[in-house]
């Protein structure tokens, strides 16, 4: 028997006549963080939000603790601690009654919550700002609040759903440090983001699903290994000499396993980048970058380059 | 019933604890000013109206109509405006649905929330009443949990729109098309017996008839009639709203 904090099989929910979550089966083990990467529109606040119980699956079932969803869902969320997309802080409390407004939700006494305000107002960086409300605090502050109201209850597992989305880089940093204190804590963490970056330092194990459908599961280093080649080389073409399409087709090709063409970029991957930096010396004119492979290319191998704006 | 709907009623609490002063401006100060205005000012012309045979102040008349509509606007606004607010533009009922609580502890939250403003409101107008000595009976006091049930009444009915509503704009129609003829047709300004047979009918269907029709005469000193009457029909109002409000709301959160 695994120690499974989260347990999704066979998850299906239409919308209209789009299917926006197809058979979907994932685990979610004690103690790691499970980054849940895809496209807009791919399924991942659904399946979020069928975690939560808020939307129901029309089949499939989500096990949380060993309890059923939505069965059990008041003593599933009673050791829950989440974090979604938009804020839902309470704009006429201060930080400091924004946690014991919410512990009350958890029904624990004022006393014991009281107790634990500034411990948590001190890991969210808020001592300061105890006082002042949500209208006076910049993003990240804001994030990091919500971020704080979930470990009111002092959850064994947290569900966050693009937890650092519109923050600039020293918040997020600041809210992945935070993230990671939480999983040497022993927490287990869901998370959805968008950024590459974020799913690989903070993530155990990623899934990438698209058109509501697993596409990939592993750790990122093996994911980035099993589906592409180890090196990239971007050239930026654009010139009248070379435009990008123009050198898809040139001598370089053959030096590399794969090429793929984005406007002005054209993006060599290869296992060894010697043949390849060489060969570049005889086109002057042209910039180029030599890169590891990473977490984006591995995405849009297995997305797709495509915009998704509708969804 | 469970106690889950309590932190959330307290949490409402808590933020008005705050904004006591406007609000308690807005609820109260309007009211009276109704009062003053067309009391004095039309009871000077109107004189006395005559109620199951006996003569009535305009003033006194008027008040003891005025209170039900006062309970049945507190409510109102507050299960609209307010509620679509924590509802739809702050989310503030999506973070407490990621606590142990439910939509149907919130809803319902809300809707006892609600009738609590209209207590709130009606009490202190019942306090300026008294003092002013429009009105100086004991049977005030029973009016007043009376009063309560007419805004659970009123509550119930407004979150039914606020299931519906899209922004704030759509209240009007509630406002416009049901909530002002309620207020002309229910005996608030002038007695029931003026209007055509057909309008007769009509009113008698309207909640804020009955309640008027259970309070008056408590503020004339005297027992209402067909008191199970009016209490069943408020009551049902009451129930068959708080039913669809639940169910309309719940679709609205079933996306």
């Amino acid at each position: 028997m695994s120690t499974a904090q989260l347990v999704c099989s066979g998850l299906t929910k239409h919308y209209g006549d789009q299917m926006v979550v197809d058979h979907l089966s994932f685990e979610l083990r004690a103690g790691e963080c499970l980054g849940v990467i895809g496209p807009n529109g791919a399924g991942k606040t659904t399946t979020f939000r069928m975690c939560l119980g808020l939307t129901t699956p029309e089949s499939g079932s989500v096990e949380v603790f060993g309890l059923h969803m939505p069965q059990d869902l008041l003593s599933i969320k009673s050791r829950l601690g989440v974090v979604s997309q938009f804020d839902s802080l309470d704009p006429d409390f201060s930080c400091e009654e924004n946690l014991l407004v919410y512990g009350r939700y958890f029904g624990m006494r004022s006393a014991d919550i009281r107790a634990r305000v500034p411990g948590l107002l001190e890991f969210a960086s808020l001592t300061q700002k105890a006082k002042a409300k949500p209208g006076e605090l910049s993003g990240g502050m804001r994030r990091r609040l919500s971020l704080a109201r979930a470990l009111i209850n002092d959850p064994a597992l947290l569900l966050l759903d693009e937890p650092t989305t519109g923050l600039d880089p020293q918040a997020r940093h600041l809210m992945w440090e935070r993230l990671q204190q939480l999983l040497q804590q022993g927490k287990s963490i869901l998370l959805t983001t968008h950024f590459m970056d974020e799913a690989e330092r903070l993530c155990d194990r990623l899934l990438v699903i698209d058109h509501g459908r697993k596409i990939a599961e592993g750790k990122p280093r093996d994911l980035i290994e099993k589906y592409l080649e180890s090196d990239v080389v971007e050239v930026y073409g654009g010139s009248a000499q070379h435009s990008a399409i123009g050198l898809t087709n040139s001598p370089l090709r053959q030096l590399a396993q794969r090429v793929e063409c984005s406007g002005d970029t054209v993006f060599f991957y290869t296992q060894s980048a010697q043949a390849l930096l060489q060969a570049l010396l005889d086109y002057p004119g042209l910039r180029s970058l030599h890169r590891p492979a990473n977490l984006e290319d591995l995405f849009l191998k297995l997305t797709g380059r495509q915009i998704r704006e509708g969804a | 019933m469970h106690l889950r709907f309590w932190p959330v009623f307290l949490r409402n609490l808590l933020v008005w604890r705050k904004l006591l002063l406007p609000s308690l401006i807005a609820n109260i100060a309007e009211p009276l000013m109704w009062l003053v205005a067309f009391g004095y000012g039309m009871g000077a012309l109107v004189g006395h109206v005559s109620f199951e045979g006996q003569h009535v102040p305009y003033i006194l008349f008027l008040a003891s109509g005025s209170i039900c509509m006062s309970a049945m606007n507190a409510a109102t606004f507050e299960a609209l405006y307010s509620a679509f607010s924590r509802m739809h533009v702050q989310k503030t009922w999506d973070g407490i649905m990621n606590a142990p609580v439910r939509l149907d502890d919130v809803l319902l939250a809300e809707m006892l929330w609600a009738a609590f403003k209209a207590l709130f409101t009606i009490t202190a107008i019942l306090v300026v009443m008294t003092l002013l000595g429009i009105c100086q009976t004991w049977k005030l006091l029973l009016a007043w949990p009376i009063l309560l049930g007419v805004g659970i009444t009123f509550s119930c009915m407004a979150l039914v729109f606020n299931a519906l509503a899209k922004g704030y704009d759509f209240f009007t129609y509630y406002f416009t098309l049901f909530l002002t003829p309620m207020m002309f047709l229910s005996g608030v300004f002038f007695p029931l017996d003026t209007l055509p047979d057909a309008l007769k009918l009509f009113a008698w269907c309207l909640p804020l008839t009955h309640a008027v029709a259970l309070v008056r005469p408590l503020f004339l000193d005297q027992w209402p009639h067909w008191v199970g009457v009016h209490a069943a029909v408020l009551t049902l109002y009451a129930m068959v709203s708080w039913k669809i409000a639940l169910s309309l709301t719940q679709r609205r959160f079933r996306k």
